[in-house]
């Protein structure tokens, strides 16, 4: 049961997080994720980086869709602008990351606003039609221009360094990862605290009387757009410096439809939907091949004949949340706090 | 300027769907501090002439101005920003956002928080949503008596309720002119006697002008300093209300029978109802 949670100030009630309960969790949350990768072996801390970069990808996406009302499968073609970006700077100018990874995320962000621009006239699956031939057209020019991106061969990226140090393990990339993931999620969130989350909204749920209420569509729909492929510049760049070669194959189509289920599994329009879900999408298939795996000492053949089974299984748990919680993980999640903090007077 | 010359100005409005005039050439002056009423059957273009006057419908011809200026370039949130802050007939709140939310959404353009204000919370976007709380909940949310349900999402409302956040959502627009379409319609008695007195009290404390599309015969004419009727697109009366109550070519239009007496007996009951 949570009692006196009345405000003093209108301060204290417009605050992120909005009760000393809630920012206790926070301050314990960071220190699990400063604590984790000296409990973990190089495998789970490779798993942590993964997916501390496709919930920055993902809550990119989920600002622009799930926020803005945008349908977008170009997010992992942005992505791949960025990596490009990461990769272009090492190899040729060899600045640093901190420098390295904001130019991944601005040349994404251009990149997007101009792909951007037919969500001024079409929406839904039109936009998304749209933005799939985005994506085939930046993969076109990461597989063609030769002089720049070393076409189908890719370019190897060295690794980031900070104070003369190579972060060439996951461990060591992780306190580069986990900050900037944390960095732009509490961003994020400021974001829906202002007038310009409210605009995004705005547009989402009715944009021809946003537009009535002094909301230039133009303006926000495109800044939505920079943003999301912002997100996706960074994921990208870091993800160079995780995988170390940067291809035209990279960056397939299919990821961008990954981090739009992502986004719908953990939770449209909501920050927590888009940690979730990636966390969610990104672990999951970890964990049933581990399950697997475990049963393998007593069944030899379980390897090759519950392989395949695993992938149906991924399917069926993303269906079955479309199906029984369309609001996502978010909302299952909201719900057991409400639990307890209603308990023990309403279950 | 002289002091009674319009606020707003419509002047030989035109605007046509396809073959048909939704407008036709309608004309009329909103004085500043005053409360107008286009009134007229249903299809009549009230809900058309509002939505070119905040230049959701571009009209074919004719002009608007407001304080002399004609708008007719200007894109609906420019318009927003000069202070024309409407409400819609059929409530265009957003569902997805709680009460307070959706009223802060109305001072939007007012504000100058950019992304990077908003990314970090900092500085401008912190001191901006400061001030804008304060005073949507100490001159919006006190004023129109809606405390208790400042944090509820808006889809748990009563519809007079949703009238009301969408008045409040007007208001933080800080209008100059509030263009209410149908405050009062589907209320029952004591939320119209609410919604009226909420209207006076706003022109009184806030110095607003107000246009006011009502089919609330009894109240139009309580509250109304200048009616203005409309018909097939047309205008075929305006003036005080009185006068227009008494005109044969409103009665007709607004009976189609032409039965004088009968309607006559109805505005005065919608009168009685509303005093
Ligand atoms: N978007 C549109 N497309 C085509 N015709 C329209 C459109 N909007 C309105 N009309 C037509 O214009 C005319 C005026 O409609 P309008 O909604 O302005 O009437 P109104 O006076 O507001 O009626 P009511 O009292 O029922 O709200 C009607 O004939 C209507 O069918
Ligand atoms: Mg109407």
């Amino acid at each position: 049961m949570r009692i006196a949670s009345a405000k003093e100030s209108y301060a204290a009630d417009e605050a992120l997080f909005d009760s000393a309960v809630q920012r206790r969790w926070f301050a314990a949350l960071l220190a699990a994720l400063v604590l984790f990768p000296f409990a973990a072996d190089q495998y789970w801390a490779f798993l942590a980086c993964l997916a501390a970069i496709n919930v920055i990808a993902a809550t990119g996406l989920n600002i622009l869709t799930g926020y803005t009302g945008l349908v977008s499968l170009g997010q992992a073609a942005f992505m791949g602008v960025g990596a490009y970006t990461v990769a272009l700077l090492e190899n040729r100018l060899g600045t640093p990351f901190f420098v390295n990874l904001p130019l991944a995320g601005l040349a994404a962000a251009a990149a997007g606003t101009v792909f951007g621009l037919p969500s001024l006239r079409v929406k839904g699956l039109y936009l998304a039609i749209a933005t799939i031939a985005a994506s085939f057209i930046l993969h076109f020019v990461f597989a063609n221009w030769d002089s720049v991106t070393n076409g189908v061969r890719g370019i190897t990226v060295p690794p980031a360094t900070l104070a003369g140090i190579a972060l060439d393990t996951p461990f060591k990339l992780y306190w580069v990862i986990m900050p900037v993931a944390v960095l732009m999620l509490l961003g994020a969130a400021n974001l829906f605290r202002t007038r310009v989350g409210r605009a995004f909204i705005a547009i989402r749920d009715r944009d021809i009387s946003a537009e009535v209420l002094g909301i230039p569509l133009l303006r926000w729909k495109l800044t939505s757009f920079a943003l999301a492929s912002f997100y996706a510049g960074v994921a990208g760049g870091l993800w160079a410096y995780f995988f170390r070669v940067v291809t035209p194959e990279s960056f397939p189509l299919i990821l961008s439809i990954f981090f739009l289920a992502a986004i719908i599994v953990g939770g449209m329009g909501t920050i927590l939907g888009g940690i979730l879900g990636a966390v969610f999408m990104t672990l999951v298939p970890e964990v049933l091949k581990l399950l697997v795996g475990a049963v393998a000492p007593v069944w030899p053949d379980a390897v090759v004949l519950l392989s395949p089974v695993r992938t149906v299984v991924f399917g069926a748990l993303i269906v079955g949340f479309l199906i029984f919680e369309p609001q996502g993980l978010a909302e299952m999640w909201r719900r057991t706090r409400r639990a307890f903090h209603l308990w023990p007077f309403r279950t | 300027m002289a002091a009674d010359s319009p606020i707003l100005e419509v002047d030989g409005l035109t605007l046509a769907f396809g073959g048909v005039l939704a407008l036709n050439g309608v004309s009329f002056p909103v004085a500043p501090g005053s409360i107008t009423s286009v009134i007229g059957p249903n299809g009549a273009g009230k809900t058309s002439l509002f939505n070119a006057i905040s230049g959701f419908y571009r009209p074919r011809g004719g002009s608007v101005r407001v304080e002399g200026r004609a708008i007719d370039r200007l894109h609906p949130p420019e318009r927003a920003r000069l202070g024309l802050a409407r409400t819609f007939q059929n409530i265009a709140l957003f569902r997805g956002m709680t009460v307070l939310d959706n009223i802060k959404l109305g001072r939007h353009a007012h504000m100058r928080t950019g992304l990077l204000d908003a990314l970090f919370y900092f500085g401008r976007a912190r001191r901006e949503e400061m001030e804008l709380r304060r005073e949507v909940e100490e001159r919006i949310i006190d004023f129109l008596e809606i405390d208790h349900i400042r944090k509820a999402p808006v889809g748990s409302l009563s519809y007079g309720l949703q009238k009301r956040v969408e008045l409040a959502r007007a208001l933080a627009m800080r209008p100059r002119v509030l263009m209410l379409d149908e405050p009062v319609a589907g209320m029952n008695r004591e939320e119209t006697e609410d919604m009226a007195r909420f209207i006076l009290d706003v022109r009184e404390e806030w110095g607003v002008t107000v246009l006011m599309v009502e089919h609330d015969m009894g109240m139009v004419m309580d509250i109304s300093d200048h009616v203005v009727v409309l018909n097939f697109g047309q205008v075929i009366a305006q003036g005080l209300p009185r006068d227009v109550q008494a005109n044969p070519e409103v009665i007709a239009a607004y009976l189609g029978s032409g039965n004088v007496d009968d309607l006559r007996r109805r505005f005065a009951a919608d009168a009685r109802k509303v005093a």
